[in-house]
């Protein structure tokens, strides 16, 4: 009787202490009394998340933390970054270590529902392809019959790639590998004849090659990979303000407000929803619980999507990625914010 | 007659002549070492030639078509060698981490601080010893006061630590902690109350029975989502805590080892001449087991050192974090794979052959034998 009694005040303890964690309010308040976003990033995926000669982070990701960061506390710097695994990402979103993961995480449904976060948007729109040797005669993904295939474990990709070769009923080897810079050296050491992983990625892989011109990615993107940062499900107002700094940052770019012109145009222009956006009308900035700057600090800290993209992947970089689908709905995209009014 | 007709008269005992060329010097040592027999200098025919053509493409690599200067992997690609240009840049990074440059003579001092103190523990005849070891005994305060901040120092959080200082930290903190918490435990192993037994052994078998890896999942990730959404343990110092009692529970069973290779004539002569258990270990049992233990110890120290690399799992960046990392940075990827790889085993080569070699320097001291 005793131990049953015992039993059932433990279980009601632990209920009550899960069913408290997720419902924590006020996260802006908390980082406002902190002094510094805790954002949560990869270990180093180029390009992403990347540390520069005097160990500063950089990268396409941490752009965005630096964003969020002006926009809520008044300065791009304010941010505390914290490398996360595949695997410890989400506990540690989900125990507060982080206040937003903006860490190259896929928005699937279980991840959104299930897991108890909310995605925010989608930053970058990535999918799965193939590089493999233009020796090998075969120009697409379909034709890889029986292709011996480098994948890193443990990922999407292993399972988009199964799922890809029972679809078209092609058969595979597959040669697993724990890290993608052992996959690359495994691919290049000819271990297998075509290697996977996202396409972000393929390309910069390509021109470490000794000889990129023997390579070829094949034109397939065989998987969906919307990458996009990510809160905790339950404080609404800080996934709002998450958001639409995001947005904020895309729609910049279609109301060609940059990182130089941010502050001038800030002092009012002809159109009434660069004003909004940029505070000189209305109050948008005061709804979100923020000042009316917000926008201008955070288009400051890094200039608008297209300029993160540009200094971070764009062609002019190593990576030398295409904006693709990543460019706005104007120029053949699908980036396409929602109308700040 | 006398019997010395029988003899040669010898006066003086003839000069010895030296051995044979063939069996003295570097020839002697050859034959005796290297050319035996036929199998013995078949042997030496295959080490040779394996040698020969493992050593002078290994040197051509790493030095002579090695790539000093440059920027970024454009200045590396195409050559035959290493490619050695990202140390310039990148080298505070392997060693200090995230640290801030402006502090980064904080931990210089730390390490600096480190090598007298460490002198006063180590070598007994040390001048100064008396005091020095005070010093030695306070010296984690110091360090810690160094590093973390403090007493007017700004302070620097720990997830800023990094590259090879983070693995120095972590290793002797570790060291440090679990040699008396592994003499506790192997005293309690053996202790005749049920209570202390029961519990020593339950941690130790738990401890040894599970993965460090899974240790230190359960130190970061399950761990969060059972403390308050306000309490935070550092997580540094979570990983400090699990790589402790992990070697400790490892530093027991060797020191147990110890404990049992002494004769009970030992025990009850102590406890003839009137010695509490205290007195006795620490007397008797306790300088002899340990002694016997020292390469078990040393072992389990030098493993321990290197399983701080598993920081990498958390996030953290010690030297080989830094290492993967500049190999997915795009201004060196896919020509630093294996530079960083040496570099990193380099620095944990000269701390671990040093370990090594201070403990059999020890057991020489030490050695009672009479050999």
């Amino acid at each position: 009787m005793a131990i049953r009694k015992f039993l059932s005040t433990a279980a009601l303890a632990g209920t009550v202490a899960f069913a408290g964690l997720p419902a924590q309010a006020a996260t802006l308040d908390d980082v406002k009394a902190a002094g510094e976003l805790k954002c949560g990033i990869n270990t180093g995926l180029p390009g992403f998340a990347e540390t520069d000669d005097s160990g500063n982070w950089r990268g396409f990701d941490v752009a965005y933390c630096r964003a969020l960061a002006a926009a809520v506390l008044g300065d791009p710097d304010k941010v505390k970054y914290v490398s996360l695994t595949g695997k410890n990402r989400f506990p540690a979103l989900q125990s507060g270590e982080v206040d937003i993961l903006s860490r190259n995480t896929t928005w699937t449904f279980s991840r959104d529902v299930d897991l108890g976060f909310t995605f925010i948007g989608v930053s970058y729109y990535d999918g799965q392809g193939f590089i493999g040797r233009k020796a090998l005669g075969v120009d697409s993904a379909t034709g890889l019959d029986g292709a011996s295939i480098c994948i890193q474990t443990g990922t999407t990709t292993e399972l988009n790639l199964a799922d890809f070769f029972r679809v078209n009923g092609i058969s595979y080897e597959p040669v697993p590998i724990e890290t993608n810079s052992e996959a690359r050296a495994a691919y290049e050491a000819e271990r297998c004849d075509v290697y996977t992983t996202d396409a972000s990625g393929l390309a910069a892989t390509r021109t470490t090659f000794d000889d990129p011109d023997m390579h070829m990615v094949f034109p397939e993107i065989i998987s969906k990979e919307p990458l996009g940062p990510l809160v905790r499900q339950g404080d609404d107002q800080w996934a709002d303000i998450a958001r639409w700094t995001l947005n904020a940052l895309i729609i910049a770019e279609e109301l060609g407000i940059t990182k130089m012109n941010a502050k001038s145009m800030a002092g009012g222009s002809d159109n009434p929803e660069v004003n909004r956006l940029l505070g000189s009308e209305g109050e948008l900035g005061a709804m979100l619980g923020l000042d009316g700057m917000w926008a201008v600090r955070a288009i400051e800290a890094e200039g608008n999507y297209a300029e993160i993209f540009d200094r971070y992947l764009g062609t002019s970089t190593k990576l030398g990625l295409a904006r693709g689908l990543n460019a706005l709905y104007k120029d053949g995209g699908i980036l396409y914010a929602p109308p700040f009014r | 007659m006398s019997d010395t007709a029988f003899h040669r008269r010898q006066a003086e005992m003839l000069p010895s002549r030296p051995a044979p060329a063939g069996q003295t010097g570097a020839v002697g040592w050859m034959r005796a070492n290297l050319f035996s027999s036929p199998f013995n200098i078949l042997l030496t025919l295959i080490s040779l030639f394996l040698l020969w053509s493992i050593i002078p493409p290994a040197f051509d690599w790493a030095f002579f078509d090695a790539e000093f200067v440059g920027t970024s992997r454009d200045d590396c690609v195409g050559g035959a060698g290493a490619c050695w240009a990202w140390i310039d840049q990148r080298i505070d990074q392997f060693v200090y981490g995230f640290y801030p440059a402006e502090s980064r003579w904080r931990v210089n001092l730390a390490v600096l601080l480190l090598i007298p103190a460490l002198a006063w523990v180590l070598i007994e005849k040390a001048p100064g010893a008396r005091y020095g070891r005070w010093f030695a005994l306070f010296y984690p305060v110091i360090a810690t006061l160094l590093l973390v901040g403090g007493l007017g120092l700004e302070e620097v959080t720990t997830d800023k630590f990094g590259g090879f200082m983070l693995n120095l930290v972590a290793g002797l903190a570790g060291i440090v902690l679990s040699l008396p918490i592994g003499i506790l435990l192997a005293l309690g192993r053996r202790s005749k109350l049920p209570v202390v037994r029961v519990v020593s052994v339950t941690f130790i078998e738990v401890i040894r029975g599970v993965p460090l890896i899974t240790l230190l999942f359960v130190a970061i990730v399950i761990l969060n989502l059972f403390l308050p959404q306000n309490v935070s343990l550092d997580q540094l110092a979570r990983v400090m805590i699990m790589v402790t009692l992990f070697a400790s529970a490892y530093i027991a069973e060797v020191i147990r080892g110890g404990l049992q290779a002494i004769p009970a004539g030992q025990y009850e002569a102590a406890q003839a001449m009137g010695l509490g258990y205290w007195k006795m270990m620490r007397l008797i049992i306790l300088p002899q087991a340990l002694k016997i233990s020292i390469p078990g110890i040393v072992n389990t120290f030098i493993g321990l050192f290197k399983d701080t690399t598993l920081v990498i799992i958390i996030g953290l960046f010690d030297i080989l974090g830094q290492a993967r990392l500049l190999q997915t940075n795009p201004e060196w990827i896919g020509e630093v794979d294996h530079e960083t790889y040496v570099l990193a085993s380099v620095f944990f080569f000269v701390i671990c052959f040093s370990m090594s070699r201070y403990s059999i320097g020890l057991e020489k001291r030490l050695d009672t034998s009479g050999r």
